[in-house]
């Protein structure tokens, strides 16, 4: 182990060195971001790397306009809720879905089954499934789409807006003030894409793109295996998480994903529109379209004043230099979405980094 | 959002499974790993079966979670 961690000593020194400046990886996924904290590696890792926490917590990315469409649909009694939990407490204009919770009919599920079972066991009541999530949740949804046309579901309502993980990254590197230099590319999703998926990003922006599991030590080899391709000046794709991660990725999630979504431009918080990044519903499937059925309508919103947590995601301002961080926005009444989901930069930030930030 | 755990199949019905991680029950559906059979290990999300493990992959796991959960038995409790 303490030879690893030499080792990855030894290649962010050189690449450092070849760079001229402090080195920036980017972390895109927001677990990774949790375990780099939980872990101790940000104080232990030396001055010139930098990690910044990305666009990688479907809660933080889910632009206000969408959270909003969900509220309206909170004030009915004909209707239930399904959302995974993260998402309950992000504020809209008025209020979160765990403020209107005491009607009864927002129920938090651990599956996208679950909302179909909702479905099943509620043929009365409209079951509203807040479908958010990378490409990880995005098969789940799928199936369940494909189960509920299968067996003639008509109650069962898809709020799409699942999200495509490469498109994101491109649109980040074509920011001109971007500061990346390379990313540690995200462990489950890319369970389902594959290792290949990031090669556009090598051969179009000549960055590293590594996968890593959420263990310090596969982090801490990927940083080294980073630092070691821009030192070389040789960009690649590559992955320390070869237990679950293949090339070619899930074949089957992809297959079902394609044949069920159409790819549409956009909105993503702080990033704005991004062409071809969202998933939304086919033409077969209108009837558990919510926003086709329901007429739910998402129109996309300014975020809140004072909150930078576009920034965040982009990686240009550290969430501790937010003049809402730690004041107004706390884990206990956040603000923007960064500081709600445990696994936001902002609450990563507020748990670990808080105390040390006051010393300096 | 994005944390998996690995779990064997005990029970397997159609696309349903039930599958033991630690002595917990989980309930999987196995769609999107159409080969997998009683006895494998997967990396359940959010309720889905997303790939099949090798069995020292799992283990390994387990085994951190085990070591996480002795030490929340210790007095060492770390605190916020």
């Amino acid at each position: 182990m303490l030879e690893r961690i030499n080792r990855a000593y030894k290649e962010i020194a050189r690449a450092s060195q070849v760079l001229g400046r402090t080195i920036n990886i980017m972390e895109v996924c927001g677990t990774h971001t949790v375990s780099i904290f939980r872990a101790g590696l940000r104080d232990a890792l030396p001055d010139c790397l930098k990690l910044l926490s990305g666009p990688g917590c479907p809660v933080c990315i889910t632009d206000q306009g969408y959270i909003d469409a969900v509220l309206k649909f909170a004030d009915r009694d004909d209707s239930i809720i399904a959302t995974y939990g993260d998402m309950i407490r992000v504020p809209g204009r008025d209020g979160s879905l765990e403020q209107k919770a005491d009607r009864g009919n927002i129920k938090i599920i651990l599956s996208a089954q679950d909302a179909l079972n909702l479905a099943k066991n509620h043929p009365d009541k409209k079951i509203l499934f807040v479908a958010v999530g990378f490409e990880t949740t995005a098969g789940a949804t799928a199936v369940i789409a494909n189960e509920a046309l299968e067996k003639g579901i008509k109650n069962l309502f898809i709020f799409s807006n699942h999200k495509l993980v490469i498109p994101a990254m491109e649109a980040l590197l074509g920011e001109k003030n971007h500061r990346i230099d390379a990313f540690l590319c995200p462990g489950h999703v890319s369970v389902i894409i594959g290792e290949n998926a990031y090669l556009p990003i090598v051969e179009k922006f000549k960055k590293p793109c590594v996968v890593a599991g959420f263990e310090p030590m596969q982090i801490i080899v990927a940083i080294a295996d980073i630092c070691r391709q821009l030192a070389d000046g040789k960009p690649q794709t590559g992955s320390v998480y070869q237990a679950a991660v293949t090339p070619q990725g899930n074949e089957t999630a992809q297959k079902i994903i394609n044949e069920s979504f159409d790819i549409v431009d956009g909105y993503w918080r702080g990033l704005g529109k991004i062409s071809k990044s969202t998933l939304k519903l086919k033409e077969k499937f209108s009837f558990l379209d919510a926003e086709k059925q329901l007429g739910i309508e998402f129109i996309p919103e300014e975020d809140l004043t004072g909150c930078r947590c576009g920034e965040v995601l982009c990686g240009l301002i550290d969430p501790c230099d937010c003049g809402l961080f730690g004041q107004s926005c706390t884990p206990d009444s956040p603000v923007g979405p960064c500081m709600v989901s445990s696994e936001g930069a902002c609450a990563a930030w507020h748990k670990y980094a808080r105390r040390k930030r006051r010393k300096q | 959002m994005c944390l998996a755990v690995p779990a064997k199949i005990i029970e397997l019905a159609g696309s349903e499974a039930i599958a033991d991680c630690i002595g917990n029950r989980i309930q999987a559906n196995v769609s999107l790993v159409p080969d997998v059979k009683l006895g494998d290990y997967i990396l359940i999300h959010a309720g889905f079966a997303i790939t099949v493990l090798d069995e020292d992959e799992a283990k390994k796991t387990w085994k951190l979670l085990e070591d996480l959960d002795n030490f929340n038995k210790t007095n060492n409790k770390v605190s916020g």
